[in-house]
């Protein structure tokens, strides 16, 4: 199956999901941009070199991990993880930012904006720009801002300008309008580094194309220590692009069954939660550059959403999985706040993993599903992105008693110094 | 009557005419009706009536705000097709609908042009819904007699140029500079340039916005355009001095 191989006239379509809505004044801009990303696409040199870029820089190939201990304490399949929360900066955000920063030089450019929302993109951003030398602005929420200091902090000592949004939800989204209000200004030098599979023709393509070096090594390597394919493959959705980056790696086989898991939040019939695709809640619409579906109300207005995880509390979903969804090829389901807490608390006393609040997503479905499988059957999630760098999120999420006398204290501390 | 015709009709008395702005429901509909009449008095030939959308990328931070506080309060589709009714039925200017793809979307396309036309809106301005995805938009418009506004920008080639006039219809806006709404333009040689480039590729009226002021914007423009629209410079003068401040505003600018 190859999804990107577009039948006449439908180019940028999964099914009636995708496409390109843009305002006029962008459309030079997005024809040069696909235009180069189809030169880089063909030219195996371009991979090549995207390749040994990431595993000089980045330390890739991740590895795939047993998780003995949990295996044996569930009694159900056996359960392996894909290590991307190994890579420089801590996420897999780290493959598609390079990728494109590659597509920046070739595009001749030399400023870099993106959005981001946890912050993990923002911060490989930033890491890219300070390697390839690119001036470099990052759009982030308010909330997220707040939320997630730690990243700001580096993203600025990486060298990178950060603007906190303060329009609308104050969230992912909301920094994305800003993206396209900077990119419709400044396009002749800059390129927007779109952080997922989500907004218009080509980046759910290219951002999927970057992104599927996970599944290409996780197949390898699952089949290199177990001999065979995994029987169901998870990974967290928020906009989708670790998802569908290891996905890629199973997409042929119709035995394996790929689940999405997303951000259940306070759950069902909360309307605190950002599940597209899992819960009924979401519709058919057009903003941000592409159709999907959208978390809006009848008149197509967008309804706030909800996640403890920064990096999944946004509107839409890649218009790929849309479309696979629609099919019944990508399974979802939705992981809550309060089950993301214990699952973390679980996978770091069990294993010494410390997953992001995002990647937890994936380990709780997987863990739920793997303990009701056979002892025989092989479960493989994504560890998208390691936890102990959001130590402020998840010491907030486990309301540690400890780490908030610690903050006061530090607190007072700046306090005196400064008087 | 429709769009191309009246603007040659209201161009055989003036030679330049002004499209203005209001984004629905903000500060509130009664506000905006007081802005319609100082608009009607000024002498105003047609008016954008902006539907708000949560997620208005192409503008800029005057109208997110507006936009944002008018869903805020609570305002429905169903209230600015009932704005429009009554503002086209009591005004001598025309009314276009402007917004997002979205709402369009999410009521129907066959619904929509229903809907606008019923209202009596002669026209509509989606900036972001690209040509290639309006052909059956276009052609239900066509059959209910109402008419898109195709926007040509400085970024345009000529080979897009060619295709955004196959499908102009009513009149062209031409978009001054890049950007989003609501930012000063310098009114110079490009934008002479932009509106020949765009009278080679369409018959139909040609429009410019996007940063303009005063009256020696206007002053530039006329002989070369056929409307000025001023969108943001009026909100903003409303925000700042009122209703006074308005009518001055529109006194000076067409003055």
């Amino acid at each position: 199956m190859d999804i990107f191989d577009f039948s006449d006239g439908r180019e940028g379509y999964y099914g009636e999901y995708g496409g390109v809505f843009l305002p006029e004044i962008l459309h030079a801009t997005i024809e040069e941009l696909l235009l180069c990303f189809r030169e880089c696409k063909a030219d195996p040199k371009f991979w090549q070199e995207y390749v040994s870029l990431l595993q000089n820089y980045s330390g890739r190939p991740t590895p795939v991990t047993y998780l003995e201990n949990l295996s044996r304490e569930l009694g159900g399949a056996q359960i392996y993880v894909k290590r991307d929360d190994l890579n420089h900066t801590g996420s897999h955000k780290v493959n598609n930012v390079m990728g494109q920063g590659l597509l920046t030089k070739r595009l001749g450019k030399k400023r870099v904006i993106a959005e981001t929302g946890a912050g993990q993109h923002g911060f490989a951003t930033a890491t890219m720009a300070a390697k390839f030398g690119f001036d470099c602005k990052i759009y982030m929420g308010a909330v997220d801002v707040a939320r997630q200091r730690p990243n700001v902090f580096w993203m600025e000592n990486l060298g990178a300008e950060v603007i906190s949004v303060e329009d609308g939800q104050k969230t992912l989204k909301d920094a994305v309008n800003e993206c396209m209000r900077d990119w419709v200004t400044n396009m002749a030098d800059t390129h927007y580094i779109l952080g997922t599979a989500c907004g218009p023709h080509p980046f759910p393509e290219m951002v999927s194309w970057f992104q599927s070096i996970i599944g290409l090594e996780a197949r390898e390597q699952i089949l290199a220590q177990t001999g065979r394919l995994p029987n169901r493959v998870y990974a967290c959705v928020g906009g989708g692009s670790n998802a569908m980056g290891l996905f890629q790696g199973f997409f042929d086989e119709p035995n394996i069954e790929l689940i999405g898991c997303e951000a259940g939040g306070e759950g069902v019939g909360s309307y605190m939660h950002s599940a597209r695709l899992a819960y009924d809640d979401a519709s058919v619409g057009v903003a941000q550059g592409y159709k999907t579906y959208f978390l809006q109300n009848d008149e197509g207005n967008m309804n706030e959403t909800h996640s403890v995880a920064a990096g999944l509390d946004y509107i839409g979903v890649n218009p790929i999985f849309s479309h696979l969804h629609d099919q019944g090829k990508v399974r979802f389901e939705a992981a809550t706040d309060s089950e993301v807490k214990e699952t973390l608390k679980l996978t770091m006393r069990t294993e010494g993993l410390i997953p992001a609040l995002e990647s937890t997503h994936g380990f709780v479905v997987a863990l739920k599903e793997a303990a009701t499988m056979a002892k025989d059957e092989i479960v493989l999630v994504n560890m998208s992105g390691r936890g102990d760098k959001d130590i402020f999120t998840i010491a907030d999420a486990l309301d540690d008693a400890k780490w908030k006398s610690f903050i006061e204290g530090k607190a007072d501390q700046y306090r005196a110094e400064r008087n | 009557m429709g769009l191309e015709t009246f603007i040659s009709e209201r161009k055989q008395h003036k030679d330049l005419l002004v499209m203005a702005h209001v984004v629905c429901g903000y500060p509130s509909f009664e506000a905006n009706m007081q802005e319609l009449e100082i608009m009607e008095e000024a002498g105003v030939d047609l008016v954008e009536l902006q539907f708000p959308f949560s997620e208005p990328s192409a503008d800029g931070p005057l109208f997110v705000r507006a936009n944002e506080q008018s869903l805020k309060a609570g305002t429905t589709v169903e209230q600015c097709f009932e704005f429009m009714a009554l503002a086209s039925k009591r005004f001598s200017f025309k009314v276009l609908m402007m917004g997002y793809y979205n709402t369009v979307f999410k009521m129907g396309e066959d619904v929509f042009v229903k809907r606008l036309k019923a209202a009596g809106g002669v026209g509509y301005i989606l900036p972001d819904l690209p040509i290639e995805e309006s052909d059956k938009l276009h052609r239900l418009s066509a059959e209910a007699g109402v008419e898109p506004v195709i926007l040509m920008t400085p970024t345009s080639s000529d080979k897009r140029l060619a295709q955004l006039g196959a499908a102009s219809r009513g009149m062209v806006y031409a978009v001054a500079r890049k950007g989003v709404t609501g930012s000063k333009t310098s009114m110079d040689d490009d934008v002479v340039s932009l509106i020949d480039r765009c009278r080679e590729h369409t018959n139909v009226p040609v429009g410019v916005g996007f940063g303009i002021t005063s009256k020696a914007d206007m002053d530039f423009l006329r002989g070369t355009a056929d409307l000025a629209i001023v969108g943001t410079a009026a909100l903003k003068t409303w925000e700042q001095s009122g209703a006074e401040g308005l009518k001055k505003f529109f006194a000076e600018l067409m003055g």
